[in-house]
C-alpha cells in the first residue's frame, strides 16, 4: 500500500540542463535529464518550479516537446514579455544548471498510436510544442496513421522546428503546412492567412474521415478552430484542445 | 526543501495580499480560459437546469425559470490549478442550496454535468451552506460562452476545474465517482491551500 501511494504522487525533482538550443529568437528548447522520469505520452505536460534566495517561489506548466522514445526530455519555452517564468528559462537558464519539475502531468490532450487517425493537428504559434511531441512519437513508432499539421505562424522567422518539420513531412503519412499570416518570404506558396473556415475545409479532414482533432495555441485561435471545426460538422467529442494563456507565463 | 534557482529574482506582485494567495499561485488581472474542447452553445429556449440521481424527485428549471430565482452577487477569489489566481472576481446567480432546498437525500457526493459532456465530483457538503453557486453572470454582464455561460458553477474555495463551465445539472451520489479531470490524474478535492493539485497531492 505504501508503495503504491508512494508512485502515486508525482514528486518534485532536479533535472540537469543538459542543453539549450535557441528555436527562434523568443523559443528555446531544453534538453534535460531528470534523475527519475517514470515515462510519458505526447501531448503530455510537466511542471516547473522556481526558488529565489529568500524563498519566493514560481511555478508554470510547460508542455513537453519530445517524444515518449526519445532519449531526452525537452521542453520548448516562449519567452512572453510579462514571463517572470519563461523570462528566466529562455534568457537566464545555462547548460549544467538544475531546473526543479514535476510531472508528467495531464492525460486528455494525449495522442498515442492505439488512438489512431486520420489525426488533425492544428497549432497557432508556440501551441505547437504538443503537436510536435505527437509527431515525433508517430515517426518513432512507425504509425500508419495518416497526419496533417496545420500550423499558424506570423512571420518565418517565428517557426519554431522548421526544419524537422520539413523531414517530418517527407514520410507518406505526414502533411505539414505552414500558414504565415504576417510576413511571408519572397515567392511563398503557402497559405498566408490566418486560419478560417475555408482554410480548414481544405486542409482538415472531412467530418466523414473522423478525424481525431489536437488544437493547441492562444485562446482566441483555439476557439476560433475548435469553433469552426465544429461548424465544418465535425464531431465535438473528437476535438481535443489546450490553451496557451498570454497571462503570467 | 527546494534548491535556489540560480539567478532567479521572481517579479514581485506588491499589489496582491499574500495571504489572499494560495501557494505556487500568482495572481493575474487577465481572464485565462482551460478547457478540454469547443465551446457549446446550447439555445436558452433549450436550456435547462436538473438536480437528479439519488434523491426521491428531480427538479428542473427552464432558464426563465433559474432566472427568477432569488440571485446572489458574491465577489470571491478564485484559483486555477493552472498556477493563475484571479482576486475580487464578481458573480451572479443562484445560491445551490437554493437549488437543493427541501430535497431529502441520503447522498454525499454530487456530480456537476455540463454540455460538452465534462464532470467533476465533489463531496455534498462543499455544495451547501452558501459555499457555491450556479453563476449566471460576471461581472454585472451574462457570463461569456468561453468562460462558461450561459451558466457555470461556481465553488471558489476549491481550484476552478470544480467550477464546472456550461452546466447543467447536480446528479447526487451515495459514492463518490471521479469526474473529467479527476480521471486523467488531478485530485479529487482540490483544495488550492493544501496545493492539492494532482492525485497524491
Amino acid at each position: 500500500m505504501e508503495r503504491a501511494a508512494l508512485l502515486g504522487r508525482l514528486s518534485w525533482q532536479q533535472a540537469r540542463v543538459v542543453e539549450l538550443v535557441d528555436e527562434t529568437a523568443r523559443v528555446r528548447s531544453i534538453v534535460l535529464q531528470p534523475p527519475e522520469w517514470p515515462g510519458h505520452r505526447a501531448g503530455q505536460h510537466v511542471d516547473v518550479r522556481l526558488t529565489a534566495e529568500d524563498g519566493y517561489q514560481a511555478q508554470r506548466s510547460y508542455s513537453i516537446a519530445s517524444a515518449p522514445e526519445d532519449a531526452e526530455l525537452v521542453l520548448t519555452v516562449e519567452r512572453l514579455d510579462d514571463g517572470e517564468v519563461s523570462r528566466y528559462l529562455v534568457d537566464e537558464l545555462r547548460p549544467g544548471d538544475e531546473l526543479e519539475l514535476r510531472g508528467p502531468v495531464g492525460g486528455y490532450f494525449v495522442w498515442e498510436e492505439s488512438l489512431g487517425g486520420p489525426l488533425l493537428l492544428v497549432a497557432g504559434g508556440s501551441g505547437v510544442v504538443p503537436l510536435r511531441a505527437m509527431l515525433r512519437h508517430h515517426r518513432a513508432v512507425g504509425s500508419r496513421a495518416p497526419a496533417r499539421l496545420l500550423y499558424s505562424a506570423r512571420t518565418p522567422a517565428e517557426v519554431v522546428y522548421r526544419d524537422e518539420l520539413m523531414e517530418l513531412a517527407a514520410a507518406e503519412e505526414i502533411d505539414v503546412h505552414i500558414t504565415l499570416t504576417r510576413e511571408r518570404p519572397e515567392g511563398w506558396s503557402g497559405y498566408a492567412r490566418r486560419v478560417d473556415r475555408t482554410l480548414l475545409e481544405e486542409v482538415a479532414w472531412r467530418p466523414d474521415e473522423h478525424p481525431l482533432a489536437y488544437v493547441c495555441g492562444p485562446t482566441g485561435f483555439v476557439e476560433t478552430v475548435a469553433g469552426e471545426l465544429v461548424a465544418l460538422g465535425h464531431d465535438a467529442a473528437r476535438i481535443r484542445t489546450e490553451r496557451f494563456g498570454s497571462a503570467g507565463g | 526543501m527546494s534548491p535556489i534557482s540560480r539567478g532567479f529574482r521572481g517579479r514581485r506582485r506588491s499589489d496582491a495580499d499574500p495571504s489572499r494567495v494560495p501557494p505556487g499561485q500568482y495572481v493575474t488581472t487577465d481572464f485565462p480560459v482551460l478547457s478540454a474542447g469547443p465551446t457549446p452553445h446550447t439555445s436558452l429556449a433549450d436550456w435547462s437546469f436538473t438536480v437528479r440521481g439519488a434523491v426521491d424527485d428531480p427538479r428542473s428549471w427552464t432558464w426563465d425559470e433559474l432566472r427568477a430565482l432569488p440571485q446572489e452577487t458574491v465577489t470571491v477569489d478564485i484559483h486555477c490549478v493552472t498556477k493563475w489566481s484571479k482576486l475580487d472576481t464578481v458573480w451572479t446567480g443562484v445560491s445551490v442550496d437554493t437549488l437543493l432546498e427541501g430535497v431529502e437525500t441520503s447522498a454525499e457526493y454530487v456530480t456537476a454535468y455540463s454540455d460538452g459532456g465534462y464532470t467533476t465530483n465533489l463531496p455534498l457538503e462543499d455544495v451547501l451552506d452558501g459555499k457555491a453557486w450556479v453563476a449566471l453572470e460576471y461581472d454585472g454582464e451574462p457570463l461569456d460562452p468561453e468562460h462558461g455561460g450561459p451558466a457555470r458553477l461556481l465553488v471558489p474555495h476549491l481550484y476552478f476545474w470544480k467550477s464546472a463551465k456550461w452546466v447543467r445539472g447536480l446528479e447526487l451520489h451515495t459514492e463518490d465517482q471521479p469526474g473529467f479531470w479527476e480521471g486523467y490524474g488531478y485530485h479529487n478535492y482540490g483544495d488550492p491551500w493544501k496545493e492539492q493539485r494532482y492525485s497524491g497531492d
